[in-house]
Order: structure tokens, then sequence, then C-alpha cells
């Protein structure tokens, strides 16, 4: 074990440490924004409503996200007209390709998982809500979407989770993630051993710092909730 | 129920034992990239081909040893040699002050120079003051990713890949200016169909490359031995048939 | 359709191997959630300390990272070992184990969790009804405790190796030939990276479709008892 090494990659491995934070917050915010409507669909009776985001979750459920980064970087690139399309700015950079792939990723994820819990929310809450009249987008937003928050936050924490270790995927696409710069010191000085488990305490530190949080905010809905 | 669970059983416990001890002494495990042409890569068939290969081939049949190829990505290379995952590293490894800490080189079996390749209607030169600004991309953990570090760090954005084929896929996609690499590989890149329209630019911005077949440090007996054999199938025209069947000119 | 430039051979046997890793790390990671989960619910601390090192850190861990770890690490440590009882040979790790290692390792950390769960859900009664029939500790886990362990944490277990077996395209990275990494060498051989990576995402797609309908058939079968006797 080469103790210097590890101590002199501090500074940098914590740069990219920075990059994998903003990496999986902003995918975790829009992940979340999409995902709620996708979960709505999901439980909505109509067949042609189901059936879309039933596909979408089954797809990025059912495909590794190393595939589903690679074809959006490298994939998307093999044609013309997506290179020459408005999007093409955002689709080469490396920084955006991530969060949309991871994007989509946790959405699926969280969609299903808020599927679970607005099934859970029990039946006589709602129908509680019917019978003192209110309406079915008023039930939605003071009903049926808070109690299924709650009821989905301990695996939303897991979620995020996942995301933070799947964010380690970026570093295959050139970004210098928390991940990625601890290649790019192996490269210069041939310890994958000591880097790779300086950058594993990074990232224990932030799953220690994510669960906190989690549990900070449990505590909370939970004392407003009783 | 419980012949299933016995299976379970069964395949936990193989995945921990099947990796006994292996006849170290008999074969020789090189390791190779698989993912740099024309020197190193592995075709439809799943097998390895290019010049390393034949090169190692014709140097493990003039010792008289049995060989083995073990691929492994470019940036694990060397920590492989050094996790004793193979005996020596035959994959355009070019010599370079730092890697000779780590590891022990043969005397080189070819040349390379550094060159920067893009589009030809482009107007990059290999000066500061053209690349200014631009992103510049090459093989992670590559005597290129090195030179760009060192000379253009503060200016170029540097993007680094996996393996030279990516960063070829990415010139051509446009999300890089241009690719600085080892310019025998630049060479047959732009001697294919994807390349065509891409060229090189300015002169070699470095030129004293050469690449030699890495060992673990030491490892005197197997460097001498492949020494030898580099001396022999350049004398008796064997390496000059693989040279031919790659490169029009001599790349030794 | 599309045009697989003779790469679909390679395509077909990286998606075995896929398989092929997936099953061997799960059957890994089922081991050592069996030698964890009771471990955790020790009444000697030092072993729950074990065990809950091993759970809290790994999970919190990049599968990549745990990956990369037990490739460079594993056979300096495996030596290392040998070394110490006097071994002087070579043992040598090949990229296939490492990966499936190192996935076993991994998941094996949830599949603790789940048997631990699965393992509390058993009624206390059956237990102290076993013994005073007059069964041994060891009897009592084998014939009473194990099985019933096995009906409730397949569900959850199914769950897992659906995770597991997508989480095989990261041991793409150590070089073993799997479906992720034959798309990337045809990539880079045919320079059309959308073709190859779709493939394979469809390949994924219908390994898990395909594992779907063998969980649920193993579920029908640790469920056959219980189906008779609640209806």
């Amino acid at each position: 074990m080469n103790w210097d090494v590890m101590w002199d990659s501090l500074p940098e491995l914590a740069e990219g440490a920075l990059l994998t934070i903003e990496l999986v917050a902003i995918s975790g915010v829009l992940g979340l924004a999409l995902a709620v409507p996708l979960a709505l669909a999901r439980v909505a009776r109509p067949l042609w409503l189901r059936a879309g985001p039933f596909a979408y979750i089954f797809v990025f459920r059912g495909t590794p996200l190393l595939i589903q980064i690679f074809l959006v970087y490298y994939g998307a690139s093999q044609f013309e007209t997506v290179r020459e399309s408005f999007l093409w700015p955002i689709l080469r950079e490396a920084y955006w390709c991530a969060i949309i792939a991871f994007t989509l990723n946790t959405a699926a994820y969280t969609a299903e998982i808020l599927r679970g819990a607005i099934q859970a929310v029990p039946e006589g809450e709602v129908e509680a809500a019917k019978a003192i009249g209110m309406g079915r987008w008023m039930r939605l937003r003071r009903v049926v979407l808070p109690r299924a928050f709650r009821i989905a936050l301990p695996a939303y924490s897991n979620e995020v989770i996942l995301m933070l270790k799947g964010s380690a995927l970026a570093s295959t696409i050139t970004l210098l993630d928390l991940t990625g710069v601890a290649r790019t010191l192996i490269a210069k000085t041939y310890m994958p051993i000591e880097l790779f488990l300086a950058a594993g305490l990074f990232y224990l530190l932030i799953t220690g710092i994510i669960l906190q949080g989690f549990r900070l905010v449990e505590k909370r809905v939970h004392g407003v909730g009783e | 129920m419980k012949t299933a669970m016995k299976m379970m059983f069964a395949g936990a416990v193989a995945a921990l034992t099947i990796s006994g001890p292996a006849a170290a002494e008999d074969t020789l495990r090189i390791g190779t990239e698989g993912a740099y042409p024309p020197f190193n890569q592995i075709g439809p068939d799943g097998e390895l081909e290019g010049f390393d290969i034949d090169i190692a081939n014709a140097l493990c049949e003039e010792m008289d040893r049995n060989c083995e190829f073990v691929t492994q990505d470019w940036d694990g290379i060397i920590p492989g040699l050094l996790a004793d995952k193979y005996d020596a590293i035959i994959a355009s490894m070019s010599i370079t002050p730092e890697r000779d800490k780590a590891v022990d080189f043969t005397k080189r079996y070819y040349s390379n120079k550094l060159r920067f390749a893009a589009k030809k209607s482009s107007d990059i030169k290999p000066t500061k003051k053209s690349l200014e600004g631009k992103t510049i991309g090459a093989q992670r953990a590559t005597i290129s990713a090195q030179w760009l570090e060192e000379n253009m760090g503060d200016i170029v954005e540097i993007k680094r890949y996996d393996t030279q084929e990516n960063a070829f896929l990415e010139l051509d996609s446009g999300r890089i200016d241009a690719v600085l690499a080892d310019m025998l590989v630049a060479y047959e890149w732009l001697d294919s169909d994807a390349g065509s329209d891409y060229e090189f630019k300015g002169k070699a911005v470095y030129s004293g490359d050469k690449i030699a077949i890495a060992v673990k440090e030491g490892n005197n007996e197997l460097r001498k031995e492949f020494n030898k054999a580099i001396k022999a199938i350049r004398k008796d025209g064997t390496y000059q048939e693989i040279n031919e069947k790659y490169f029009p000119f001599d790349i030794y | 359709m599309i045009d697989l430039h003779g790469f679909g051979n390679q395509l077909l046997s990286g998606t075995l191997v896929t398989l092929e890793l997936g099953l061997v790390g799960m059957g890994a990671a089922v081991l050592l959630g069996l030698i964890f989960a009771p471990m955790k619910m020790a009444p000697l601390w030092p072993l729950r300390w074990i065990a809950t090192t091993y759970t809290t850190t790994i999970r919190g861990i990049p599968e990549l990272l745990v990956i990369l770890l037990v490739y460079f690490g594993a056979s300096r440590f495996v030596n290392g070992m040998a070394d110490l009882v006097g071994y002087d040979g070579r043992i040598e790790i090949s990229p296939f184990m490492s990966g499936a290692i190192a996935l076993g390792f991994a998941y094996g950390a949830y599949a603790t969790e789940i048997f631990r769960g699965a393992l509390r859900a058993i009624p206390k009664g059956q237990i102290e009804a076993a013994q005073a029939i007059g069964m041994g500790r060891w009897i009592t886990f084998r014939r009473i405790v194990l099985p019933q362990t096995w009906r409730i944490a397949l569900p959850a277990l199914g769950n897992l190796f659906l995770t597991l077996l997508k989480d095989t395209a990261l041991v793409s990275v150590i070089g073993v030939e799997d479906l992720t990494r034959e798309a990337a060498i045809a990539t880079g051989y045919t320079k059309e990276p959308f073709t190859f990576y779709f493939a394979a995402a469809v390949m994924y797609l219908l390994l898990t479709v395909f594992c779907v309908i063998a969980i649920h058939y193993l579920e029908k079968i640790a469920g056959r008892g219980y189906a008779r006797g609640d209806t």
C-alpha cells in the first residue's frame, strides 16, 4: 500500500467528487420531474395512456445503463441528421449526454417506485376526499401525491444511492468524475488499488451524506404528518 | 426445490474454487489491447489480428514458446502486468521515462511519431496559436495524451478516450476539433473510408517514439529472450514480411 | 433488418457469456447472503459488526469500482495469502472469475438483506415447535427455516438477479467478452456505434424477458405447497 499516492490524490479526487455530485443532483431532479407524469399515466385506466409509460419503463429497466450511455453518446452521432440538427450543440457535450442518459434511466426506476406508492395509498383516504367533494385534480394534489411521496421516500433514497453508483459510468465517456479522475491518475501512477480505494472512500462519504439527508427529510415529513 | 438450491450452491462453490493454480512456466501470456488497428484489434471471427499480434506470434515461434493472448483495456494495461495478469505487453507501447520506472522495456520493435489529424477543410496547425481554445482528443494514458498535457494543457481542452477508435469516432462526429495520435495508427484510419475526409495537419510534433515490449521490472531473462528474438526475426526476413502486410514502408 | 457486418455470432456468444456471468455471480451472491444474513442476526457483536460493515460499505461503492478493485487486487491478495502458507506457485484468476466474484461480492450485500428479511418473517412458534419435538439447531435450520426462507426470498432474489444481469455489462471493462464488449469491439471495427449498441440493448431485453419467465416458473414451484394449503 502506498499511502502517499492516496494522500496526494485527494485534492484531485475531491474535484471529481464535485462533478459526480453535480451529475447526480441534476439528473436526480430532472428524473423525478419526468417520473411523476410517467407514474400517473402508468396507473391510469385507459390502455393508450398506460402503454407508452409501460414500454418506456420496461426498456429502460431492462437494459444496462452502460449501453444506454453508449447509445446516447456514441450511437446518436452515427446519424448525419442528428449531427446537423438543433440538438447537436447539446448532444456533442459528454456532460449533457451523461445527464440525458442518467435522467432517462432514473426516471424509469423512480416512476416504478411512485406507481407502487400511488397504488399503496389507502383507498379510504381517497374515498374520504371524494366524499368531502374534492375534484379529481385536487385529490391528486392534496391527498394522493403527498401521501405517495411519503410512502415512496425510503425506496427513493435507495434509488438515489443507485444513481450515485451508476454515475461512475460517466468516466467511460471522457468525463472526469470521481471514477474518471481515479482512472486518469492510475494512468500516471499505475496504482489502481490505492486510487480506487481512495475513490471508494469518497463514494462512501457521499452515500453517507445522502442517507443522512433523507433521514432528516423522513423525520420532518413524518413529524408534520402525525 | 431442493435440486434448484443445490444447483445454486454448486454454482457458487464453483465460482470460488474453479480458479485453481495454473501451470505458469509453459505458456507465455501476452497482454494486448485489441482496439488499436492496424496493430491489434479483434475481427468479426472474434480473433485478434494486426501487426503486434503477428510480431508476437513470430517472436513466440522464434523463442519456441507457447503464447496466449490476454486482452485488457489500455488504461489498465500496465497495472495488469504488475498484477501478474500476463508476462509481457505487446500492444504498441511507447517507451517513456514514467513507464520505464514501472516496467522494463525490450529494444524497440518499431518506431513512431505523433501527429495531429483533423478535417481536410479545417485550417488547424500544430502550433499553440492555432490550437488555442480547441478541443483535442487523445487516448487516455498514451504519450499523445501526455504530450498534450505537457505542451498544450493550459490552452486546449483535452478529451481522453478509452480507445483510440473512439477518439477517431468522435473526430468524425465533430465533437472534437483534432486528434493527436501515433502517426501509423492515424495513417490506417485516414486510409479507410471512415477517415477519407481527414488528413494530417503539419509535421510530427514528436518523433522519438520507440515502441517496445514491456515486461515486469527485473524480469531480465524474458527481456533478453525477446531482444534476441526481435534481432532474429529482423535478420531472417520474417519482420519485413509482416511489415509489408500493413505498411508500404519500413516502420522499424 | 439491421446489418451486423458478420458480427452476429460474436454478439450471440457474448450473450451467452453475459448469462453465464449473471448465473455464477448470482450463485456467489446467494452463498454470501446465506453466510452473512445469519451473522447479522447473531448474538455475538463481532459477527454482527463484520456483517454490517460488509453490507454498508459494499452498498455505498459503485459496482464498477468493486469490479476494478477485485480484478487488480484479488490476485495480489490471493497470491500474498498463498505465499504466507508457503505455496510458491502462481494462482491465476481469470477476468471472468474476477468479474463473477466482484458481482457476487457487490450483490451479496443485497442478498444478505433479503435473506435477513426472510429469516425474520418465519414465525418464532415454528422454530420453538421444531425444538420441542427434539430437532437440533442445525436440523431446525435445514428442515424448517431454510426451505421457507427460500420461498419468501425468491421474488426479491429474482429482482436482484435481473439487476445483476444488467450490471454484468460493467465487466466488459476488464476484458471479459460479454455482450457489451462484443458490441464495443464490433463498433470499433465497423464505426457503427448505434447499430451494435442497439442490437446489444435488444439482446439484453430478450434476456430479461426470458429470465422473468424463468423466475416466474421458479416462484410457482416454490409456492406449490402453499397455494394448495390456502385454497
